[in-house]
């Protein structure tokens, strides 16, 4: 379903108008951080223009596989396809004052300014909050980053797997033998741009109220600690320090991953109440082990875990995971796949979610990318348009947009402004 | 539950919004970020009490204990008990709900229709309502009836296939994390209708599925898939996919009193991260012969082989040995190396980023007769602030 991109956001004959379209919105930055709060917000119609350079293009363009055909190049990265769909793209040169006085007038017309560059770059540049309120007093702004904008180790760069480590999610995965399990990718950023998308929300809340703008200071570390704030009032309160634990739970049992026939297959399976337990009994044939006293309580199941795990690993070990999944769904025990990589895109529920889209990218063809994790009745999301290539709405941007006239256009062009 | 104190200060941008929150534990976290950003969320329980608020870890105090995750994740909430099967005490939710601005709930999937207060009844009685639901799987297709704890929901979701060690089953994070990641995501939905409701007087019902806020933690393996038929699963301590030989790079390394997390990389402040490194370790006399020969002007990571890269982690591997994570911290800092620790929550704890920036705020807790400490204040306004 490839679609040339008019305006994003625009209504679609026939279609309920998007939740976001009356708002404009510039992004500065590259990678995950900011473009995937802007990405959230596109999806509703936003009108998204990402500020990009060809000296310096963003980082999931140059520097992240997987790329079409595994031949690197910045029109071919599947990261950067993902994170921008419906948006539109404007190379501008912030090293010349026609750059940068044009991305100021992209400020000047924006409801929300959305940047993740290294802490102070925006003010240097001179489009910072408090420079440009002054030409667009309504302005609201966020800017994201590690640790956030104050403080000792404010300045301090680092990627997210190393911030998700720092702020304890990596300690809590894996086995307690052994070293923590690192987790996919940079898991901490999409925990900051969920928030990051709610904090843009309120803050335009809030100047619907007053009329003002202001200036939103996002520290991806504090986002991800409100996720693990269990832990922390956990160790305030009794001076514990968690600690992973596999997948065990601190209760219920059994609670794990088995493996099913076939190469890394599993399924999880847990048992959250005495009676399930007694489902789950039934359901593997209620083999002489499994009637055992002692398993019939959560505490003596929990006191037998490893030799559970091991007698439930013997019967699923035979059998295909999706009759396993398929017997204890019907049983009324907690059941699902581990879903792969290549399942995910299969699972009967994401399907119907419409959990990936597919769109057609002129460079990489026919792709995917993520659908929101909720749906909105009455205002559906709009993703409809591959990622732009670098400057691809560079004419619609300055003329249409801002009223450059085309002999000007051209003249920024020739003289390097929309590098 | 108090609202912690000190909340950032003079900022609300939601003051003045009433959310019923009747959710369990897959949408706590939803109306706790509604409450962060000021408005009144009631917890609405059965009679008795939020029967999550037993499930351990517990806390305990002078008037009882409670659980640790329910104490953060509904911090700055009011609570109601109400029986939902009482008809008396059903009118009085329908009557608190003409006056809502959000209700928030977690039930199985036509619970609350059957109890009469579904979002067709809400929703016609006060047609500005945003109902926002959040539950494993969604409102519908065909999973939606079937239960799943967060280990099912970071299973079905693909989180759980790419963590842990190859020799043993994938893994979760031991903390649950598939109900805040829906949670926040629902928070994002939830916002989004509001200000479509500001433009058109009229509010509607989202569907939030856990499964499905679990995909974002994916990234781009669905897209290694897609693109490159690759499947990347678990390699424990190991980053893989940034190398054309497939080799695997160290991301987590033993240090004197923990792990620390650190790699080799490219680009240019990879290449200054090696090179600060090997300076160091040089410093102490550790740096080997292989380390000092490296020229890091034309070194690339991902054209290493992983011969190399093994060669070049067994002498990097024996320094980080001799190092605390303390002084590694301050050390990476000082030297502009990319690394952090990996943190446990005493680490976090004493972290004086953190403390510098007043993340930390006590909150009296009724149910325990004592204060606990809670992380607060992402929601942070700076510069130029708009006063209320």
């Amino acid at each position: 379903m490839s679609a040339t991109i008019e305006e994003p956001g625009a209504a679609r004959l026939g279609e309920p108008p998007a939740a976001l379209a009356d708002l404009h919105v510039v992004e500065f930055g590259g990678f995950a951080a900011g473009p995937a709060i802007g990405k959230h917000l596109a999806d509703h119609g936003a009108e998204v223009i990402r500020v990009e350079s060809r000296l310096r293009p963003d980082g999931f363009r140059t520097n992240y596989p997987p790329y079409k055909d595994d031949q690197p190049g910045i029109e071919r990265a599947g990261m950067f396809a993902i994170t921008n769909n419906d948006k539109l793209g404007v190379s501008l040169n912030l090293k010349s004052s026609a750059g940068l006085e044009l991305a100021a007038r992209l400020i000047e017309r924006a409801d929300v300014v959305i940047e993740n560059f290294t802490p102070g770059t925006m003010e240097r540049l001179g489009l910072g909050h408090e420079a440009m309120s002054a030409r667009n007093s309504g302005l609201v702004t966020i800017s994201t980053c590690n640790q956030g904008a104050t403080g000792p180790h404010a300045r301090r760069a680092g990627f997210g797997t190393h911030l998700t480590a720092l702020s304890g999610f990596t300690h809590l995965t894996g086995w307690r033998d052994r070293s923590p399990s690192l987790l996919w990718g940079p898991f901490i950023d999409y925990i900051a741009v969920a928030y990051g998308a709610v904090a843009v929300l309120a803050a335009l809340e809030m100047r619907a109220r007053t009329g003002r703008g202001c200036h939103v200071d996002l520290s991806q570390y504090e986002t991800g600690i409100q996720l693990l704030a269990p832990v922390m009032v956990e160790h305030f309160a009794t001076a514990a320090v968690p600690d992973r634990m596999g997948n065990r739970h601190p209760t219920a049992a059994p609670h794990g991953i088995f493996p099913c026939s076939g190469v890394e297959r599993w399924c999880a399976i847990s048992v959250h109440d005495d009676a399930e337990w007694a489902r789950l009994r039934a359901a593997m044939g209620a083999p002489g082990w499994a009637r055992e006293e002692c398993l019939a309580t959560a505490a003596g199941r929990k006191a037998a875990e490893d030799d559970l795990e091991r007698r439930i690993s013997e019967w699923t070990r035979d059998r295909d995971r999706a009759e396993v999944v398929e017997i204890l769904r019907a049983a009324e025990v907690h059941v699902a796949p581990v879903n792969d990589m290549r399942d995910v895109f299969e699972d009967p529920q994401l399907v119907h979610r419409r959990a990936f889209r597919r769109l057609d990218h002129p460079v990489i063809g026919p792709h995917s990318v993520p659908g929101p994790a909720f749906v909105l009745p009455e205002t559906p999301d709009v993703i409809a348009s591959p990622a732009f290539m670098l400057g691809e709405h560079n004419r619609y941007v300055i003329c249409d947009l801002l009223g450059v006239g085309d002999e000007e256009f051209d003249c920024l062009e020739a003289e390097g402004a929309l590098q | 539950m108090a609202q912690p104190q000190p909340r950032a200060a003079g900022v609300a941008p939601l003051e003045g919004l009433l959310a019923l929150d009747l959710t369990g534990e897959l949408g706590w976290l939803l109306g706790k970020i509604l409450a962060d950003l000021g408005a009144t969320v009631l917890k609405i329980d059965p009679p008795g009490g939020d029967p999550g608020r037993h499930k351990p870890p517990l806390i305990h105090g002078p008037a009882g204990s409670v659980s640790a995750t329910w104490v953060a994740f509904n911090a700055g909430k009011q609570r109601l008990d109400l029986d939902l099967a009482a008809p008396g005490d059903r009118a009085r939710l329908l009557e608190l709900a003409g006056s809502a601005d959000f209700v928030l709930e977690s039930e199985a999937p036509g619970r609350l229709d059957e109890l009469g207060i579904g979002w067709k009844v809400l929703s016609k009685r006060s047609p500005g309502l945003i109902m926002t639901s959040v539950t494993a799987y969604g409102q519908d297709g065909p999973l939606a009836h079937f239960p799943a704890s967060d280990l099912e929901l970071m299973a079905s979701g693909g989180a759980a296939w790419l963590t842990g060690d190859p020799d043993r089953p994938p893994v979760r994070v031991s903390v649950p994390q598939a109900a805040a990641w829906a949670s926040v995501n629902a928070a994002v939905g939830t916002l989004i209708a509001h200000h479509h409701r500001r433009l058109v007087g009229r509010g509607q019902h989202v569907d939030a599925s856990a499964q499905c806020g679990v995909l974002p933690m994916l990234v781009h393996a669905p897209t290694f898939w897609e693109m490159a038929g690759v499947n990347p699963m678990r390699a424990g301590a190991f980053l893989v996919g940034r190398n054309v030989n497939g080799a695997r790079m160290r991301n987590i390394w033993p240090c004197r009193d923990g792990f620390v997390t650190f790699a080799i990389y490219g680009g240019s402040a990879g290449r200054l991260s090696n090179r600060s490194l090997v300076q160091w370790m040089a410093e102490k006399g550790m740096a080997s012969e292989s380390l000092l020969a490296i020229d890091w002007d034309t070194f690339e990571v991902a054209t290493m082989t992983p011969a190399e890269v093994e060669r070049m982690e067994a002498a990097i591997a024996p320094f980080f040995l001799t190092l605390t994570k303390r002084e590694f911290l301050e050390q990476t800092e000082a030297r502009r190396m990319l690394g952090y620790v990996v943190a446990t929550a005493e680490d976090i704890a004493a972290d004086p980023q953190l403390t510098s920036r007043s993340v930390w705020a006590d909150a009296d807790v009724p149910e325990l007769g004592r204060a606990v400490r809670l992380p607060v204040g992402w929601f942070r306004l700076a510069g130029p602030r708009a006063t209320l």
